[in-house]
């Protein structure tokens, strides 16, 4: 594990603990308005300046990591292990089961544009958090999923799988040990990039309402709210701040993610 | 066809590995289309056109191992020589059932492998065993050398008193590597150390029959003697049984005790690996031995060398009548009509070809 990984880990942890302690740590109340004070710069008594409504930025932005990283962690955990476990029978077994899940299902739930089907289904079983991550795992994890098959029909043919099933090593035994550890690293890549994308689906719903209720904030929602090119000239700091959050969580993730591709390759990992 | 005093281990009869090709996509639709007018295309042996075996799923049939019979006996080396493509590992992979076989029998202690169970099949594998031509890819790059080692001996339950970890480093001594790199990875490891590590996992279940399948190709020359001398060493100890696939002819002259020569699909000739080298019979033997260089300038500026034509037919494809007739300089009409079937010429001397019988065993004086 290199350098990076640790400063990753560390992003990671400080965001989790300001979820975690928000109410202790936020300076002001994330839903009082002050229409008087719109807008304003950074400043002593708003660290990270006010929105359109005057509210406290700084205290949003810790107040969103609750609802963000909920929703990315959670959205990217569910989605990598369903799309793995499906992509991995899909590329192992072959046959009519391949064809019914990467030629069927696959494509089906591929060919409705992503944030279109979740609109659907929140619309469908309501707003909420809970059906938001549930909406989103359900257009994410196909993406895994056919990463995994390909990765999967790949190292099946590796001899060291052959030998594996010469040494009578049962199906489980030979996905399990020999072809999913030589096939996930490019889905670690996926993962990391997946987290971003989650977090900003999150706003786009949010943003139509169908998501967390707009008063609450969430990264998605400040920046969704502080759209246009007005505030990006005068009010900056209102995309800013939230705009850095998701980022550095992007990267926290990304570098601890290839920290855990090269503690997963005994080639790269240092004795 | 063999001695009665002979036992014979495993007993192959008419082994089939045909794959379906192409499918019904567009290439064989197009193939199919064309067909009519195969001879205003470009094709290098038009007369054969009309034997491309197109099934009524508009799928071609490749004929890897076709029909080929085989007794391999308790405790001896048999060499099985072949071009690049004729199915030699296909044969050896389809005996372990690592390849499906799609006819044919393999019988081992009276049980027929190729109509095993996948499960039944599994209770077999402990007695026979594979070595793999690429040590570098036949060892998961995630496993360290006691994992490897150690899985069979887990999945069998095989450490025979001892701990695994104790079976694995008596393993690793018997192939010659020191106890101390059993943490180690296989990146860290040369070919030739890598080779041994798998015939250390190969020799973990105790096995009585090894297919080594291209077992040295990979290696230098220097190390192909040390993993050839290791394998009989292990032979001599164990009183294992080895298919030795190969392509090196002198390597399989130097291991084995009887030799097989396959060309597309089929076997050729078979007998003593001395008479093999010394007296080859069918006219593909005769050219592979001439392949082979002598290690002396003078006798090799003045020997007389079979130098075939053109490549291996395809096996999508392969000519009619003997397979070998495109190429073989004594071929006459009847050779691409009658298949030939293998012949005891001499005694355990056996070939596949029409020119050639026991009364006139060389097809120059025929």
């Amino acid at each position: 594990m290199n350098r990076l990984t640790y400063i990753g880990i560390a992003i990671a942890i400080l965001f989790i603990l300001a979820a975690i302690f928000a109410p202790l740590i936020a300076t002001h109340d994330v839903t009082v308005q002050n229409l008087l004070a719109r807008y304003a710069m950074p400043s002593g008594e708003h660290w990270f300046g006010t929105d359109s409504l005057g509210r406290d930025v700084f205290s949003r932005v810790i107040y969103g990591a609750r609802i963000s990283l909920q929703v990315g962690i959670t959205v990217v955990t569910v989605s990598t292990v369903v799309g793995t476990v499906i992509g991995a029978i899909a590329g192992f077994y072959g046959g009519w089961v391949d064809k019914f899940l990467s030629g069927y299902l696959f494509n089906v739930v591929l060919a409705f544009p992503g944030l279109l089907l979740a609109i659907a289904m929140v619309a469908f079983l309501g707003a909420g958090l809970g059906k938001l991550i549930f909406a989103l795992c359900v257009i994410g994890w196909v993406g895994y999923a056919r990463v995994i098959r390909g990765q999967v029909l790949k190292v099946r043919e590796y001899d060291f799988v052959q030998a594996a099933r010469a040494l009578g090593a049962s199906n489980m035994r030979i996905l399990f040990t020999h072809i999913l550890p030589n096939a996930i690293q490019p889905l670690i890549v996926q993962a990391s990039l997946g987290m971003a994308g989650a977090v900003l689906s999150e706003a786009s719903l949010s943003f139509l309402g169908l998501g967390i209720p707009p008063p609450a904030p969430s990264w998605g929602t400040m920046i969704e709210e502080a759209r246009g090119l007005d505030i990006l000239y005068n009010a900056p700091h209102v995309l800013f701040f939230p705009g850095i959050a998701i980022a550095l969580t992007v990267l926290a993730f990304n570098f601890i993610g290839d920290g855990l591709r090269e503690y997963l390759d005994p080639k790269q990992r240092k004795r | 066809m063999t001695e009665t005093n002979v036992e014979n281990l495993i007993s192959i009869q008419d082994l089939k590995v045909h794959y379906k090709t192409g499918g019904a996509g567009l290439g064989s639709l197009i193939a199919q289309t064309f067909r009519g007018f195969r001879g205003a295309m470009p094709v290098s042996e038009p007369s054969e056109a009309n034997d491309v075996k197109i099934q009524a799923s508009g799928k071609k049939v490749v004929k890897a191992v076709d029909g080929v019979s085989l007794d391999i006996r308790r405790g001896e080396t048999l060499g099985l020589v072949g071009e690049s493509g004729c199915g030699k590992s296909t044969l050896g992979k389809a005996i372990l059932r690592l390849t499906e076989p799609t006819g044919g029998q393999v019988f081992y202690n009276g049980k027929d492998l190729a109509h095993l169970s996948q499960r039944a099949m599994r209770d077999q594998r402990k007695n026979l065993q594979m070595i793999f031509q690429d040590p570098y890819a036949s060892l998961n790059p995630r496993m360290n050398v006691g994992q490897i080692i150690g899985e069979p001996i887990r999945t069998f339950n095989l450490a025979n008193g001892l701990s695994v970890e104790e079976r694995v480093q008596e393993l690793m001594e018997t192939v010659g590597m020191s106890r101390r790199f059993v943490k180690r990875y296989p990146h860290e490891f040369s070919g030739g150390q890598r080779q041994r590590i798998g015939i250390a996992r190969a020799l973990a279940v105790d096995p009585e029959f090894i297919v080594a399948d291209e077992p040295i190709s990979a290696l230098d020359v220097s190390i192909q003697a040390q993993i050839m001398n290791l394998m009989e060493k292990l032979q001599s100890e164990k009183n294992l049984t080895y298919l030795f696939i190969s392509h090196d002819l002198r390597a399989v002259r130097h291991l084995s005790d009887r030799v097989a020569v396959m060309y597309l699909g089929k076997i050729v000739e078979l007998a003593n690996g001395k008479d093999v080298y010394a007296d080859p019979l069918m006219p593909y033997t005769k050219a592979l031995i001439s392949a082979v260089p002598v290690p002396d300038p003078e006798v090799e500026a003045k020997r007389e060398r079979i130098i075939l034509k053109g490549d291996v037919p395809s096996p999508i494809n392969p000519p009619s009548g003997c397979h070998f007739h495109t190429r073989c300089p004594f071929a006459i009409a009847e050779c691409s009509q009658i298949v030939p079937q293998l012949t005891e010429i001499k005694p355990n001397h056996f070939a596949a070809c029409i020119r050639i019988s026991p009364e006139h065993p060389y097809i120059e004086n025929n």
